[in-house]
């Protein structure tokens, strides 16, 4: 068994592994670790395709970034156990119809599923061996793929507005940095010494 | 394909010595330590009084604003490196989309800054 087909079982085994236990744990911050291990198999299986940007994109953002703010998510919400499960009870027959729709969609895809002889020939490397994959991203997506890449900018200025206007609340009363006027301060301003005359207030 | 994974194989192999030491010391703390709980012992230590409350509490959303704004300055990041790296054969078009690109973030910068979401207080 060669090294690419050893590590190609031990991150597929990682990611269904991931997938399931995500979905089996108990604790939503266990399923939320569960799926960290999903992501990093997946970004294994990304590097035995060749795909190492996005196998690197994977690890910053899913599991630098996402998954921190899944966290939160979880930490966020007042999660309570014995509710979820009364629910849970409540929507498992339309969860398993459901399911069983899913499962028969794909056994009905499957079944008729036919590949054509001349697929397999179309199914070339879209880089060419000599370069870097980062490199040919780069001189691909931001040329030939202008409007996409504009609009992956404009939804994340969304994002971030978003953000913003939903969970921003300004806190009144409560003291502020303010730098211009923290410099300018004058220490000989700053104290004042009164006389207060015995058995009077200021 | 073979020469990339070959660069991999380093990795691979301190991802397997890590995950295997990980496995041996828990499974060794598993099979050697001594256990003998009590319920004072496994009670959450609270510095001297009985807990007040569940650890679950709720986290302040000001949280998941950086969090969130973490993100999105990290995704514009992941774009900035493809560009990087594939400057040298680069046509003008890519290199003014990317500046339009950022111009965009920027505005959004500009209005993070402004409304006071980076402010801690």
């Amino acid at each position: 068994m060669s090294v690419s087909v050893f590590a190609f079982y031990l991150f597929s085994a990682g990611a269904i592994a991931g997938g399931l236990f995500t979905v089996l744990s108990r604790q939503p911050v266990h399923s939320v670790l569960w799926l960290i291990l999903a992501f990093i198999s997946s970004a294994g299986l990304f590097v035995l395709l060749g795909a190492e940007f996005v196998a690197m994109l994977l690890v910053i953002v899913y599991v630098g970034a996402v998954m921190v703010l899944f966290l939160f998510v979880v930490m966020m919400l007042d999660v309570d156990f014995a509710e979820l499960k009364a629910e849970m009870a409540r929507y498992m027959p339309l969860a398993l119809l459901i399911g069983l729709v899913i499962l028969m969609q794909f056994v009905m895809a499957y079944g008729a599923w036919d590949a054509n002889a001349a697929a397999e020939g179309l199914r070339a490397q879209v880089i060419s061996a000599d370069r870097h994959n980062t490199e040919a991203l780069g001189v691909i997506l931001y040329d030939q793929y202008f409007l996409l890449f504009q609009l992956a900018g404009l939804i994340l200025l969304v994002a971030m507005i978003g953000a913003i206007v939903l969970t921003l609340r300004h806190r009144t009363n409560i003291k502020r940095q303010d730098i211009l006027a923290q410099m300018y301060r004058d220490p000989a301003k700053a104290m004042e010494l009164r006389d207060v005359k015995p058995g009077q207030g200021l | 394909m073979e020469e990339l994974l070959r660069e991999y194989l380093p990795i691979l192999v301190f991802l397997v010595v890590a995950v295997g030491l990980g496995l041996v010391l828990i499974l060794a703390a598993v099979v050697l330590a001594v256990r003998n709980p009590d319920p004072e012992k496994v009670s959450a230590y609270e510095c001297g009084f009985n807990a007040f409350d569940d650890a679950r509490m709720k986290f302040d959303v000001r949280f998941y604003l950086v969090a969130i704004l973490f993100i999105i300055f990290d995704l514009e990041i992941a774009f900035l490196f493809p560009w990087a790296v594939g400057f040298k054969d680069m046509s003008d078009a890519g290199f003014w989309s990317m500046m339009v690109f950022l111009a965009v973030l920027t505005v959004g910068f500009a209005y993070e800054w402004k409304k006071g979401a980076l402010e801690w207080e």
